[in-house]
């Protein structure tokens, strides 16, 4: 295992960079985090949009966030690569459909911790924020959404590890990351399909279980800081 | 753009489509029976008064949350084959070795979840009734069994049948080492007739006809059977 380690390193970190585009687990956390940064941003509207009183705001998004979390991450995958060069009018590479079929199926899923975060924020402060004169949007933007962020936090990065975890799947477009890279070592190995796959499973682990201990550690810290 | 679904009956894809639909539903309920029976075992013998056992059973559980259930899948079909004595190796190719790696991964991957969902259950109840059945002459397995487990599963209830909706949408998955699934038969009715929309679409609407089902389901059971105890 080591030697496969030792011969293919570069291949599983940078994939075929410099001579390629970057891959490897550097393509995975650039997958990853360019998702979740561009699905954020969809996911506060989302979420402010889902804690409305007015139906025509909270429809349209509890559509949309029903719908994707029913749907199958390769659907949408398969249904990016047919539709995003359709919608453009020119081809797409593999990481540019990946990311756009992500940032849709995550920000469903992004919005539900937002609208989590917003309604583990006391009644009291809307009401106190409107009584001040703030439009609904100021109080949102203001008043709101800071203290919803904070209280998301571990939520957040607990997430980015659902993202990093999703991005596997995205070696089946061909887009350049680390199951990819692991797939490549493979036919050039081609006897030892189990270390090769081992070591590609430590990859992940390493990287998902330190996000993961760092999300229960912010838990924990707010908690504390939460408690009289 | 007008639909024209008039496609799946001029040909043999209707039924390439009704099989792909069979396939998803015998891997989705035969994962989900092994995925509750290996969860039950998990979190009882995490709860057990047992430290190697409970260390295993962390084991698991972390490997399989914090690895790509892709990645399970790839070590199951490519990697465990490799493991196996030559004899059994060669049966194990002889049956519908995709169909049984890709429901093995998907059983232990949504077990280890759906256990971690029994034992916050399981910590819901006051030690107390464990201390009481126990004091009764009861020992540890059958007072988990008819005493803690019963109050455990009705609060798991509606975070399991979460799972159940993400072990359904992660059959799709199997289609990566070509087991004929519905994800895959589209894929190849798609190839077939260029029909991409269309075939999609129907797709899709497939699908979420059956995570609607699960979810409402779960909605459902929240309402019906709320927890006993303060969860």
């Amino acid at each position: 295992m080591l030697d496969i380690l030792a011969q293919f390193g570069v291949l599983f970190l940078i994939g075929g960079y410099p001579q390629g585009p970057m891959g490897g687990l550097a393509g995975t956390v650039i997958l990853s985090a360019l998702s979740l940064a561009l699905a954020f941003p969809l996911a506060v509207g989302l979420g402010i949009m889902r804690t409305s009183v007015q139906r025509r705001w909270r429809w349209p998004a509890t559509a949309w966030v029903f719908t994707l979390r029913g749907t199958p991450l390769l659907m949408i995958i398969f249904w990016a690569y047919f539709a995003v060069p359709l919608l453009v009018g020119k081809q797409v590479s593999p990481f540019t459909t990946a990311v756009c079929a992500i940032v849709i199926y995550e920000s469903a899923f992004l919005a539900e911790v937002v609208r989590a975060g917003l309604q583990a924020v006391t009644r009291g402060q809307m009401e106190a924020a409107r009584s001040t004169g703030l439009t609904y949007l100021q109080a949102m933007r203001h008043v709101l959404v800071p203290q919803a962020l904070t209280s998301m936090l571990p939520s957040l990065v607990n997430q980015f590890v659902s993202v990093i975890k999703a991005t596997s799947l995205a070696y089946v477009i061909g887009v350049p990351e680390v199951t990819l890279a692991a797939q490549q070592v493979n036919s050039m190995v081609l006897t030892r399909p189990m270390q090769v796959f081992l070591i590609l499973a430590a990859l992940y682990f390493l990287l998902c279980f330190t996000l993961s201990r760092l999300a229960d550690a912010l838990e924990r810290h707010l908690t504390r800081r939460r408690a009289p | 753009m007008t639909l024209d679904f008039a496609f799946l009956l001029a040909g043999p894809q209707a039924a390439q489509l009704a099989a792909g639909l069979a396939t998803t539903f015998r891997l989705f309920a035969g994962a989900w029976l092994l995925a509750v029976a290996f969860a039950v075992a998990l979190a009882v013998l995490r709860a057990a008064p047992l430290r190697p056992a409970r260390w295993l059973v962390a084991a698991i559980v972390e490997y399989h949350r914090n690895v790509p259930l892709m990645v399970q899948v790839l070590i199951w079909y490519f990697g465990v084959p490799q493991m196996l004595p030559t004899a059994l190796r060669i049966w194990v190719n002889h049956q519908d070795s995709e169909f049984l790696f890709a429901l093995i991964a998907l059983a232990l991957n949504t077990g280890a979840f759906m256990s971690e969902d029994i034992r916050s259950g399981i910590r819901a109840i006051p030690p107390t009734q464990m201390e009481a059945a126990r004091s009764l002459g009861l020992r540890f397995l059958p007072a988990m069994w008819l005493v803690i487990l019963p109050q455990a599963l009705r609060i798991a209830v509606p975070p399991m049948l979460n799972q159940t909706l993400m072990l359904f949408k992660n059959t799709s998955l199997a289609m990566a080492i070509a087991v004929g699934e519905l994800t895959y038969r589209v894929r190849e009715i798609e190839s077939e007739t260029y029909r991409t929309f269309e075939i999609f679409l129907l797709a899709t609407v497939i699908y979420l006809t059956m995570s609607f089902t699960l979810m409402g389901l779960g909605a459902w059971f929240a309402r019906r059977f709320p927890p006993l105890v303060r969860a």
